[in-house]
């Protein structure tokens, strides 16, 4: 197939090894510390929204790919950068409409899917 | 046995006793399973782009789809269980925000649609948009300041 042949599988490999660095580091922080998984998250998407707005985090992104993206230090990334790009164009008001316009569709897609997802199963019994 | 007289001599005692911390197989679980994903992520991008679509479209389709898959596993209880055996390899990546939003809202849903599910959704995702979004608005406000 004609776009099997057109995967880098370097990129792959890089993706997967920052990837899983990355929910290590998480993993770590679940182990060691005391913090509940909603901290963990909202750390991980605050550093990663520094680490954008500071221009570092879009060289992981260019080693990575997906491997930056996909975890949640690329939303708060994308979050930064769509600012950023915004207030370029429009001013002050783009630090108010461009974190959000630059990551709309994974938003939408959560709540969406979550409600939807949540209408179609059931609460779980607690088996006793 | 000897009478434990230290404090030292206690703690060495407990950490003798106490089984190993399984941080080490946690990392591991958490580095695969976290790699895994990030990489079904990369595969969708790529077929993207060989879409011939732009990066940032490619980035919001791998989003979607990776909320999309999570969001339904979720509400079929399948990944409840990835999640107990990777930890934070399907908590990190922007799966365990989807996880997060629908199982408060199933564990809620007798609470009625709107309150229940509706309002449950958030009780995890909620922070992380507002301290997400409120660090994108400051960083605009310090780039303005800057150009």
């Amino acid at each position: 197939m004609e776009f099997l042949q057109s995967i880098d599988w370097m990129q792959l490999l890089r993706c997967f090894v920052v990837g899983g660095i990355i929910c290590i580091i998480g993993q770590i922080l679940i182990d060691k510390t005391k913090l509940t998984p909603a901290r963990i998250l909202v750390i991980f998407v605050t550093l990663g929204a520094i680490l954008g707005g500071l221009g570092i985090y879009k060289y992981l992104i260019d080693f990575a790919g997906c491997g930056a993206t996909v975890p949640l230090t690329g939303f708060g990334a994308n979050l930064a950068k769509g600012a950023i790009e915004a207030v370029q164009e429009n001013g002050l008001l783009g630090a108010f409409i461009g974190g959000v316009k630059a990551s709309a569709g994974g938003i939408a897609a959560a709540v969406f899917f979550g409600y939807l997802a949540s209408l179609i199963s059931k609460p779980k019994m607690k088996k006793q | 046995m000897n009478p434990i007289e230290t404090q030292q001599q206690y703690s060495d005692y407990v950490d003798k006793k106490s089984p190993n911390s399984p941080i080490l197989k946690n990392c591991f679980n958490a580095f695969w399973v976290g790699g895994l994903i990030c990489s079904i992520g990369q595969i969708i991008f790529d077929f993207c782009k060989y879409k011939e679509l732009d990066v940032t479209a490619s980035n919001t389709v791998v989003s979607i789809v990776l909320i999309g898959i999570a969001a339904f596993l979720t509400g079929l209880n399948i990944f409840n269980k990835i999640g107990k055996f990777a930890g934070a390899g399907s908590l990190i990546p922007i799966t365990g925000f989807a996880n997060s939003i629908v199982s408060p809202a199933i564990e809620y849903k007798s609470e009625g649609y709107v309150m229940g599910v509706g309002g449950k959704m958030f009780t995890v995702a909620g922070p992380v948009l507002v301290f997400g979004i409120s660090a994108s608005v400051i960083i605009g406000i310090i780039a303005t300041l800057f150009s």
